[in-house]
């Protein structure tokens, strides 16, 4: 275990609101290595956001430790600024998380002005510009975010990102905003930047087909727990929870599969169900399937972890032998 | 007759910095039940054409060619037969569902207003028929007393489709309806789509990037490039067969799970969509396509036959190609 460059031990994040605590991550663990892309998927509200949140230190754990490179995230300011060097984020509005009256050059240096990086400022500008695929970055670097098309800007975004030479990159819904012909060519700059660079993701995202792109691994989440975890082909290949059966099945492409259209929205995190915390949306339980497995009451009544069933894969369900 | 057919549209929008032209001469004809898929990036056009069809576009915008709703043209229509026919004819839903209702109003009372100011039903009738309305779309009658702020994104769609359904529309015209939703709320609202449009008949104009939402939703897709259509077909053949580099390319941007051709290997296009103020000459997607020739910076390809119902405007269909099948 002391070759992942991230290690989530049991990590529970949770906020109070007036309807009582909202448990918005339950108890995760995960590892990521250096050099490897882990596709975190699952609707909104599960949690997926606020974990990695959490991993940069911005949202105080209420349980289990987090360890980047074996040392591990608090709330000290020294070391949140250290943390915050080696692990980098960028997000899913490119327009919105930069800011419009300061130029790309500025964008791009700021990260290196904070952490004083040692070096030619322009030339550590210029390098990560073109590292982004802005080149040549020269042309770039006068301008502002108003005049470069919105794919340049999460480029302008990655750059500032990996002017710090970072461990890892956090990403969240990377191309969610951004056009079909332009979401291939950020996703192939991530790639690159993993295959060149050695460099880890977290991508947060709720399109599969983003993580068959890029993904070595996925975790699915639900509800504050990662129901399935495990190699990219395998998951999407053989998925095993009910719930990564479903969202695979209602993938525009996937034709062949019957759809299993879960009803209702998605749960609601500060009144988790008893029991598999999924089992009020299973199709399994809403299909008799669970009742003439002899189930039911387990999947109503008993809580599920993971269990490892192949090779690295492990899932959190009942049903599964 | 058609439910809408637009003949020669031309689209100029006209700023203080010169004309833009959004739309280039684009022909598109729907039927009765059927189901269109309008494809294409940011800029391409898309989204003004849904505007011209009830004419929400700008006042001073240049429209030219015709836009026949059932068979009247939309911009020859007095301002009463105009209100006459939003809503009743065609209906718009549009993306972002939360700056489409007003948040400080009941949406029951949204959706009984469109009801009530087009038809002489009394309060009590219009109230009954927003509660069948929000049951149609799948939410309990009682959320028409909930505001926007109180329902979740996929809610917020449904109560748009709701809306859009209140005047009995022959067309709906969606305008990326599920864009900003979840995947599983996107399965829903899509399999709702599909539904209407089996047991109503309605006729579906469905506007989005997301070409594999098209094909999976709609018969027949055209496909969008700067302000013209550059293939049209059914969906099958334009998404498994894309004769245009351009819907080879979109097509592509949405990889197969499970095809290993694109594991690992995401492909996107190089280049940025262009701007429609300063199209490139000739075919204004050679600066991006891979099969560019010399002649693709001189030539403007017209839509050119390519086998029964499917068109595509590139230098390298043959011209000779033939017979249309139409």
């Amino acid at each position: 275990m002391s070759d992942a460059l991230l290690e989530l031990r049991d990590v529970s994040v949770t906020f109070s609101s007036r309807r009582g605590t909202v448990r918005a991550v339950d108890g995760v663990s995960l590892d990521v290595r250096p050099g490897e892309v882990l596709a975190l998927v699952g609707e909104s509200g599960c949690g997926k956001t606020t974990l990695i949140r959490s991993i940069l230190g911005l949202e105080p754990l209420a349980g289990g430790t987090i360890l980047v490179e074996g040392k591990p995230v608090n709330q000290r300011q020294r070391t949140l600024r250290d943390l915050r060097r080696r692990v980098q984020m960028i997000f899913q509005d490119p327009t919105g998380a930069l800011n419009p009256r300061h130029s790309i050059y500025d964008a791009v240096a700021e990260g290196i002005r904070i952490h004083g990086i040692e070096g030619n400022e322009p030339a550590l500008v210029a390098d990560a510009l073109s590292r982004a695929g802005l080149r040549p970055a020269e042309r770039y670097m006068a301008r502002y975010p108003h005049e470069v098309s919105g794919g340049q800007r999460q480029r302008v975004l990655i750059a500032g990102a990996i002017a710090l030479d970072p461990q890892l990159l956090l990403a969240d819904e990377p191309v969610a905003s951004l056009d079909a012909s332009i979401r291939g060519e950020i996703l192939a700059l991530l790639r690159d930047l993993v295959e060149e660079q050695g460099l880890a993701i977290v991508a947060v995202t709720h399109d599969l087909g983003l993580a068959w792109n890029i993904a070595d691994r996925i975790a699915v989440m639900y509800l504050g727990r990662i129901v399935e975890v495990g190699r990219a082909e395998e998951v999407l290949a053989a998925p095993q929870h009910p719930y990564t059966r479903a969202l695979l099945s209602v993938v525009p492409e996937m034709e062949r599969v019957e759809q299993q259209i879960l009803t209702g929205e998605t749960p609601d995190p500060s009144r988790i169900p008893a029991g598999c915390r999924f089992h009020p949306r299973c199709p399994l339980v809403a299909s008799g399937e669970a009742e003439r497995l002899g189930i039911l009451g387990r999947c109503t009544g008993v809580d599920v972890e993971l269990v490892q069933r192949g090779d690295a894969h492990w899932s959190a369900c009942h049903a599964l032998p | 007759m058609s439910l809408l057919e637009l003949r020669d549209l031309h689209i100029t929008y006209r700023s203080e910095r010169g004309d833009v032209p959004a739309v280039r001469g684009v022909d598109l004809t729907i039927d009765p039940g059927e189901t269109i898929g309008l494809a294409g990036e940011s800029g391409c056009g898309k989204s003004t054409i849904a505007g011209a069809v009830l004419r929400l576009l700008p006042k001073e915008t240049l429209i030219e060619g015709q836009v026949l709703l059932d068979g009247e043209d939309v911009y020859q229509m007095r301002p009463g037969e105009l209100r006459a026919v939003r809503w009743t004819s065609a209906a718009i839903v549009f993306q972002g569902a939360l700056h489409a209702l007003n948040p400080v109003q009941r949406v029951g009372k949204q959706i009984a207003e469109a009801i009530l100011l087009h038809s002489t039903q009394s309060k009590k009738a219009a109230q009954d028929r927003v509660g069948d309305l929000l049951e149609r779309v799948g939410l309990p009658a009682n959320r028409a007393r909930s505001y926007p702020h109180q329902l979740s994104g996929g809610q917020r769609q449904r109560v748009l489709i709701a809306l859009a359904l209140a005047c009995e529309p022959k067309l709906l015209i969606a305008d990326e309806p599920t864009t900003a939703l979840d995947v599983m709320v996107q399965a829903q609202v899509l399999e709702l789509l599909a539904e209407l449009q089996r047991d109503r008949g309605l006729g579906l104009l469905f506007i989005t990037h997301d070409l594999s939402v098209l094909t999976s939703t709609c018969e027949r897709l055209a496909v969008m490039y700067a302000g013209r259509i550059v293939e049209d077909g059914p969906s099958h053949d334009v998404f498994g067969t894309p004769e245009h580099p351009y819907s080879a390319a979109l097509t592509r941007a949405f990889p197969t799970i499970g095809d290993h051709a694109s594991r690992m290997r995401p492909s996107g296009l190089a280049g940025d969509p262009p701007n429609p103020a300063n199209l490139p000459s000739g075919c204004p997607f050679h600066p991006r396509c891979d099969r560019a020739v010399d002649d693709c910076s001189v030539a403007d390809i017209e839509l050119r036959p390519l086998g029964i119902g499917r068109h595509a405007a590139c230098i390298h269909i043959p011209t000779s190609g033939g017979d249309d099948g139409e």
